[in-house]
Order: structure tokens, then C-alpha cells, then sequence
């Protein structure tokens, strides 16, 4: 991973979030760690027990190199290794919009963890709204900064989306954070927020 | 394994000028149920013992290693076989860690093998030599390490057969293990593995000189044990290492000779390759290594692997590293092994190197692989309260 996207890694506004969200020595899973900055965030403030899962074989040592434990490979392939409920968290930053199969990820992940922290940039974001209205293009924004062609996000989503995808998932929204650069959104979060933070747990039967 | 000339450029700082020891044991029970009686040890030692005897780190070697890991012998300009892993400041890092390396039991190098005198012939053990597996070879390599007064091993690791014995110390010695770093290797071997090794013990046992194993006061079934080499080592290299070194190019001839002599460079490299192994090497012990490792089975009497490390301390590492062209121990394998781990929750990273070079890449120069290796012992070294200067 080059230095600038390092830097901008470790600068993400959702990571303060989820290190608040992440009880003091917690077993964490982070799906598709990147260099493992979040992660060293995590081990370094809330002294959790992390590993991460990554594909990208630089961005694996660079986590190798600030003593993370880190799983190369598929994350979908690496979450069947761990038995039910191995973590008190499992992650996934930014990470949900790259996976193919979502259904199959979060079941994955609710499986093997007891709560998963999932975070997305909003499709809905007032900006990506106005690229596509005034100039008719696919929107890239600070929060969607890529080309249509040249894009690790394989599914377009916004907040609104997410909440009635976990309604029908019978997943429970166990709290929410809406962001935009300023910090927290509290009003009209679909059409003011850049990204959504969720933490989630899978619904208690009577529920669904 | 195979052997490589390394320039002397690329290998950085040395530990320079290093002596082989030995050390003798009053015996040896084996999983066969037999007892080696005397066993001898040969190792070397690289870096220094801190004060408690914390920063030890045990390597161990592949089919065809030895003891002579790094540095060199007086008078010897070719390097130990893992020079460009251990070292100051490599991966192995000698200026702070103690670390180890010993030949195996059933070696030709200096351990008691097939080649050593048995005290109750007179002559050499030849076929009388019992049977050895991987656990017989940790359990010598236990002796040595209680010997040197460490009672816990910072580390332990090897690559392809080194590998297998790192796993066996971590599942019979697990207190004596703090962490652990498999290369190339597998939790048991696969029946393909099992047939290359057949082949090549055929090929020894074929040679008319080798005289079911008695053949030390005559000719030695070099024919045969070249050709067993010649099968390995086509299996340590890939379709891509072998395209990009050799090609089709012919060897000191501009066109085919339409007969029998060698045609290709792929032939004449092989045929060297075969040629120069019965130089250091016994054929015998290339029957009982070959032997060891088609036993090896870390699940044997388990069922499954999850249940061998059931019992492995919480705070035990594991770095498991593979290689993506290694088809004679292919990725697979390793994940196999860190699957089992991760289901007992223990704290264990996997690395996929992308490499061309099959199952050799573990011996040759990677700046990745000594980076990998270098920062996991730190870590390494963190947990268990070890500080360098």
C-alpha cells in the first residue's frame, strides 16, 4: 500500500468510532484489514485479542510488520475457519460494498462473531446525488473516490438500503453512527451522512 | 531440497566463521519401540544465550540439510544452506537471537545415522539402522536443547522437513515452544509425496552397488541415489522456474543429436544436480529421511487435526508461510494446518508468498519471507517480556 492511502487509511473517520464501539479486551475479527491499521488501533487502545483477513499481499506484511496476526487470503474462505461465535466482534470496514455475496458474508460473520461492526460509504450522500444529477455521471465523491471502471465496490448502497436489507435479514441494529466529515449526523442521515457505521447482532428468534 | 550458489553480494552480513560441535547421548527410545544407543548429535550455533537462556530459536533442516546452516566452515567458501536467513540482522536475527540448528537423527552429517559405527557389529549400521520418524528426530533435538540448559525455545522453524519437525516440537514439547513458523510444509504427507519418495528409493535400492545397504566398504549406489536426486529436485522447482531457466535451449550442440546423449540444458543441469548430491550425501539416509517424512502424520491416532491442538498453550504462535507455485507441498496444505489452529482459537497468521520458484523459494533470497520471519520473532519476543537494546 503506497504511503498516501496508508495515511488516508489510518485518517478514516469511522475507525474513532468503532475503537469507542469495541469493548476493552474484546476478540476481534477485522475482514479485509488493509495494512492493519484499524487493527493496531484496536490492539493499541482497547488491548483486544485481533486478527485480521486480508487478500492483498503487500497490505498483509505491512500488517505482519506492526505485529498484527493476520490471515492472507479470502475473507469469505477465512471466516470458515473459525468455529460459531470465536469472536466478540468481527468487522468489516468498508469492506461490505466489495463483498460479492453479502447475505453470505453477514451470516458468515454473525456466525462467528456476536456482534459485527459493518461500514459503507451512503450512495445517497447528498454529493453522489448532485454528480449524478448534474452531470449525469457515476459518482465519485471523497467518499466513492473511484472510476466506474476501476472500482473495488461491487455493490451500491445507502443507509436506508442497509437498514431495510437487515430488517429483511432479520439482523438487529444494535446502534448506529452516521457520519460526514464534520463528525456525527443526526437528521436526514440518508441525505447528509458520507458513511454509515452499524453494529449489528443476529436477531433472537421472536424477533424476525 | 536443492543446493544453490549464492553470490556472495546478495547474502549481507555473515556470522562468519563457524565450527561444528557434537554431542553425545546415552540413548534414544523410538517410535518404533527400538532404542538408539549411543545417539550422537551434531549442531552448530549462531548469536549468543542471553543471561535466561530466553532467546533460543531451534531451526531445523530439510531432507537434505544438515547442521551447517549459516556462516562457513574454516577454509570452506560455500555458505551454510540458510545463509540468507540467518545472520546479523536477517531474518534469523544472530544479534538477538541464540540460534540453533542440529543434523537429524538418521543424517549423514554427523548425527548417528545409517552411516555410523553400531557398537554391536563393529561396522556400519547399514540397513541395521532402525527406522526413524520426525517425532524420533525432535525427540533427539529435545536432548540437545536440554543439553544447552534452555528449557523454553523462543522459537522454531523450518522450511519443507524443517517445517514438519517445527510442528512436531510445538505438538509434543508444547511447553517448551513459544512460537513456531512452518515453511513449505504440511501437517502429513500426501500420497503424491509419498510416490516421488518411492520412486527415489527404488532408483537407490535398484543400483546393483547398493547391496541392501551394505556398501560402505565398496562402491556406493551413486547411479542410483543421483536419479533419486533428479526426481527431487524436479519436484522443488515449477513448470515456470524450469521454463524460465532452461527453455528448450540445447546443451554444446546447435542441433539434436538424434541419439541418446544429453540434448538439453534441463538434462545436463539435472544430471549435475544428481551427480554433485552423491558427493555429500549417503544413499542409505536418503532411504530413512524419505521413510521419516512419508510417516510423518501429525494426525495419527487423532482423527482429526483439530483435536492434536486441543491441547497447545493459548499463547503459543504460529506463522504459517506457503509458497503459490510450491506443487510438491502446495498451499493447501499450510491451510489445512491453520485451519485446525484457528478452530482452537490460537493466534496464528498465514502468508501465501506469490513466488515462481516452487518448493526451492524457501531457500532462495526473499526479502519478504526475512522481513516476515524478522518481525514475527519481534513480536515474538514482546510477548514473552524479551527487550533488545
Amino acid at each position: 500500500m503506497p504511503e498516501s492511502e496508508e495515511i488516508e487509511d489510518r485518517r478514516r473517520r469511522d475507525y474513532d468510532f468503532i475503537v469507542e464501539t469495541v469493548a476493552r479486551g474484546a476478540r476481534v475479527l477485522d475482514l479485509g484489514c488493509g495494512a492493519g491499521a484499524l487493527l493496531k488501533m484496536l490492539v493499541d487502545r482497547r488491548e483486544v485479542r485481533g486478527t485480521g483477513i486480508e487478500i492483498v499481499e503487500d497490505r498483509v506484511y505491512a500488517a505482519v510488520e506492526k505485529e498484527l496476526t493476520v490471515h492472507h487470503g479470502d475473507f469469505y474462505e477465512g471466516l470458515g475457519y473459525y468455529p460459531d461465535q470465536s469472536f466478540d466482534y468481527v468487522i468489516l470496514s468498508q469492506t461490505l460494498q466489495q463483498a460479492h455475496d453479502t447475505v453470505a458474508v453477514l451470516t458468515e460473520a454473525l456466525r462467528v462473531g456476536q456482534f459485527v461492526v459493518a461500514s459503507f460509504p451512503n450512495f445517497a450522500h447528498w454529493k453522489p446525488r448532485l454528480h449524478l444529477l448534474f452531470y449525469g455521471r457515476a459518482p465519485v465523491t471523497r467518499t466513492l473516490p473511484y472510476q466506474w471502471y476501476d472500482t473495488p465496490n461491487v455493490h451500491s448502497l445507502s443507509i436506508r438500503d442497509f437498514r431495510i436489507f437487515a430488517r429483511e435479514q432479520g439482523i438487529r441494529i444494535v446502534r448506529h453512527f452516521y457520519l460526514n466529515k464534520r463528525g456525527r449526523v443526526r437528521f436526514w442521515p440518508n441525505l447528509r451522512a458520507g458513511y454509515g457505521v452499524f453494529v449489528l447482532e443476529r436477531a433472537p428468534a421472536a424477533d424476525v | 531440497m536443492s543446493d544453490y550458489l549464492i553470490s556472495e553480494k546478495s547474502l549481507g552480513a555473515s556470522v562468519g566463521e563457524v565450527a561444528p560441535q557434537s554431542v553425545e547421548f546415552e540413548s534414544l527410545p523410538l517410535d518404533s519401540g527400538q532404542t538408539l544407543a549411543p545417539v550422537t548429535i551434531a549442531y552448530e550455533t549462531y548469536g549468543s544465550l542471553n543471561e535466561d537462556r530466553s532467546n533460543a530459536v531451534l531451526i531445523c533442516h530439510a531432507l537434505s540439510g544438515d547442521a551447517h546452516a549459516a556462516g562457513y566452515h574454516a577454509g570452506d567458501d560455500r555458505p551454510g544452506w540458510w545463509e540468507t536467513m540467518i545472520g546479523p540482522r536477517k531474518g534469523f536475527d544472530t544479534e538477538r537471537f541464540f540460534v540453533i540448528c542440529s543434523n537429524v537423527i538418521g543424517g549423514c552429517k554427523g548425527s548417528t545415522g545409517p552411516i555410523s559405527i553400531n557398537p554391536a557389529t563393529g561396522r556400519e549400521y547399514g540397513l541395521d539402522f532402525p527406522v526413524v520418524t520426525v517425532g524420533d528426530m525432535v525427540r533427539a533435538q529435545k536432548l540437545l536443547v536440554e543439553h544447552l540448559g534452555i528449557s523454553r525455545l523462543l522459537s522454531v522453524s523450518g522450511g519443507s522437513m524443517g517445517g514438519m519437525q517445527a510442528l512436531q516440537w510445538a505438538v509434543s514439547y508444547p511447553e517448551a515452544v513459544a512460537s513456531c513458523i512452518p515453511i513449505a510444509a504440511t501437517q502429513k504427507h500426501s500420497p503424491m509425496q509419498i510416490a516421488f519418495n518411492e520412486v527415489g528409493r527404488l532408483a537407490i535400492m535398484s543400483d546393483p552397488n547398493w547391496n541392501n545397504g551394505d556398501y560402505y566398504r565398496g562402491d556406493p549406489p551413486d547411479g542410483g541415489l543421483a536419479v533419486a536426486r533428479m526426481i527431487g529436485h524436479i519436484t522443488y522447482l515449477s513448470d515456470e522456474s524450469m521454463h524460465e531457466k532452461f527453455g528448450r535451449r540445447l546443451r554444446d550442440k546447435s542441433s539434436l543429436g538424434y541419439d541418446f546423449t544429453m540434448d538439453f540444458e534441463v538434462e545436463s543441469y539435472l544430471r549435475h544436480q544428481g551427480e554433485v548430491f552423491t558427493r555429500r550425501f549417503d544413499a542409505n539416509t536418503y532411504l530413512y529421511v524419505t521413510k521419516a517424512l512419508d510417516y510423518f502424520d501429525l494426525s495419527a491416532g487423532h482423527g482429526v487435526l483439530e483435536e492434536v491442538f486441543r491441547d497447545l498453550p493459548q499463547d503459543m504462535r504460529f506463522l504459517v508461510i506457503a509458497f503459490s507455485s510450491d506443487w510438491l507441498y502446495p498451499p493447501y496444505q499450510s491451510k489445512e494446518l491453520v485451519r485446525a489452529l484457528k478452530g482452537n482459537g490460537i493466534d496464528c497468521s498465514y502468508l501465501e508468498m506469490s513466488s515462481s520458484f516452487g518448493h526451492d523459494a524457501f531457500l532462495l533470497e526473499n526479502s519478504d519471507l526475512t522481513r516476515m520471519v524478522w518481525h514475527f520473532l519481534e513480536a515474538t519476543a514482546h510477548r514473552i517480556g524479551l527487550r533488545f537494546d
